[in-house]
């Protein structure tokens, strides 16, 4: 049986005013239910690919399918408006798509509740941690019931302890909702962690270099990271990495 | 069940929130208050010693001591009155013409950030507006518009409206990408981007211009008092008066109390500008 992919990418290329080639002939499918990683060196054109998901750049070649309107995306900066609380920055999208004032605030209460910063409501976005940032974050993305949520290198600025908490986070939103999810990092470990499969992008401009399945079932125990059958997968991903960089450098 | 259990596990400690912020603003009072008053003091020391030991007996109508000054310019009944009508006059006018400058430079600088082509066609101008000798044309302003209230408030307009645009625009434009990103994934639309991202991002620049054109509104109207000599005489003109008099006492306080109403205008914007960084979780 197959599901239509949320999020499908098909040949597609974007070059720059500035005539820099981002991508090339890029083909990917994301299907509700897949959890997938996007990592590669730098300036391989990972987050355009979300840039393009999400509609902020338009494709030069190929087509950008996306087959829903519930789009969930989290910036790599918490990108909260400082001058609002936490309540009314989690509010912002249906406050902008004219969602009366009462249905807003509670859809916000239940975003804010599900990331844990319930009694954080009132506070404005200087008065939390970067994790509590990132943690509303991901709330006023919640608010859009995304059915595909995309995450640009979102948790690159926290502490590992944090990390690896917003991680297992994420994975149990996952599990709940069944998303499709496009997760953008540079981190090998997290990457697997977080993943139904990570792929790989090379070059200058970046194509797919590689796609491999991740088939730890969900929820997944910290302790995950700890087992060889977790070394083995992030070894592949480490190899396929490596492979990657040196084809750029070549 | 277990995803939101998960999820709502409590904010720990390497998570907690830093400690709210006082919202009191005077928390470094004694050095923002004292050091300033002491400067103040020395001052008055340094002028009244030049004014006793540096200027004969003679000349002393040159650089009066400042008991002097006080005397003759704030407790004498007829001089304070006098001055402090020419004030109330020019301050009238300052407002006016700050208030007219602040609507309009917020509007044009809303305008041109929203095309382009606004920018590129009406900047150059703005910067004239900047560049212009203001002696030179406040008789223009006399032959075209008359010479009373408000002629001077167009010359009040004139001399404080760059500040206004110019940083008004500088604040809009500094939207950082990614939120300009957040609106357009929101689909929000041209009024919503300006009124609920870039107008609350700009207040703090907003507020710097507001500043510099509070005391360039104040002189703005003593010039043009000082040009136009018609209707309510204002301290520009009681200048002139008082220099023909060779009345250097009142030509000193009406100095000092124009300046204080331009000082009172920035720290009431200052005041404003703690607000907004408080409220923006600076500070």
């Amino acid at each position: 049986m197959s599901i239509d992919p949320a999020l499908a990418f098909s040949g597609v290329s974007l070059t720059f005013d500035n005539g820099t080639r981002a991508l090339a002939d890029v083909d990917l499918q994301v299907r509700p239910g897949e959890f997938v990683s996007l990592v590669g060196p730098s300036g391989c054109g990972k987050s355009t690919m979300l840039r393009l998901a999400a509609g902020f750049e338009t494709a030069t070649a190929g087509t950008v399918d996306v087959a829903t309107g519930h789009l969930g995306y989290v910036f790599q900066e918490a990108t909260l408006l400082p001058w609002r609380t936490v309540a009314r920055n989690v509010e912002l999208p249906a406050e902008l798509d004219g969602v009366p004032k009462r249905e807003r605030r509670e859809a916000a209460r239940d975003a804010v509740e599900r990331v844990g910063l319930a009694g954080f409501e009132d506070h404005r976005p200087a008065q939390l941690s970067g994790g509590m940032r990132m943690r509303a974050s991901i709330a006023r993305a919640l608010t859009m019931k995304p059915e595909l949520f995309l995450f640009d290198e979102p948790f690159g600025a926290l502490d590992e302890i944090t990390r690896q908490r917003l991680n297992s986070e994420v994975g149990n939103l996952f599990v709940r909702d069944g998303f499709a999810g496009v997760f953008v990092t540079h981190s090998v470990p997290e990457s697997v962690f977080m993943s139904t499969r990570v792929v790989i992008l090379n070059g200058q401009p970046g194509r797919v270099a590689a796609d491999i399945p991740v088939p730890f079932a969900f929820p997944r125990d910290p302790e995950l990271r700890y087992t060889a059958e977790f070394a083995a997968i992030a070894s592949e991903v480490s190899a396929a990495l490596r492979g990657a960089k040196l084809e750029a450098h070549a | 069940m277990t995803a939101t259990l998960e999820a709502a596990a409590p904010v720990t400690e390497d998570e907690a929130p830093q400690p709210k912020r006082s919202l009191w603003p005077f928390k470094t009072a004694p050095v923002r208050v004292f050091a300033p008053v002491a400067v103040f003091v020395l001052v008055i020391a340094a002028w009244a010693a030049s004014s006793h030991l540096l200027v004969p007996e003679a000349s002393r109508f040159l650089l009066p001591s400042p008991e002097e000054v006080v005397a003759q310019g704030l407790l004498d009944p007829t001089a304070r009155t006098e001055i402090l009508t020419a004030l109330w006059s020019t301050v009238q006018v300052a407002l006016v013409g700050l208030v007219l400058a602040i609507v309009l430079g917020v509007l044009f600088a809303v305008v041109m950030s929203q095309t382009r082509w606004a920018e590129y066609s009406l900047y150059p101008y703005a910067v004239v507006l900047q560049t212009i000798p203001i002696l030179a044309v406040v008789p223009l302003f006399g032959f075209w518009f008359g010479y009373e209230f408000g002629s001077r408030v167009i010359v009040c307009v004139m001399v404080s409206l760059f500040p206004v645009i110019t940083n008004t625009l500088f604040g809009l434009k500094s939207v950082a990408p990614a939120e300009h990103d957040l609106f357009t994934l929101h689909g929000a639309n041209r009024f919503q981007r300006l009124w609920k991202l870039q107008l609350p991002a700009a207040l703090p620049a907003m507020i710097s211009g507001f500043k510099i054109s509070g005391g360039q509104a104040v002189i703005g109207s003593i010039v043009a008092d000082f040009f136009f000599r018609q209707g309510e005489p204002g301290i520009g003109r009681m200048i002139d008066v008082y220099r023909q008099r060779l009345a250097t006492e009142e030509l000193l306080t009406a100095l000092l109390l124009s300046s204080l109403v331009g000082l009172c205008l920035f720290w009431a914007f200052d005041l404003l500008a703690g607000r907004i960084d408080r409220m923006h979780g600076k500070r």
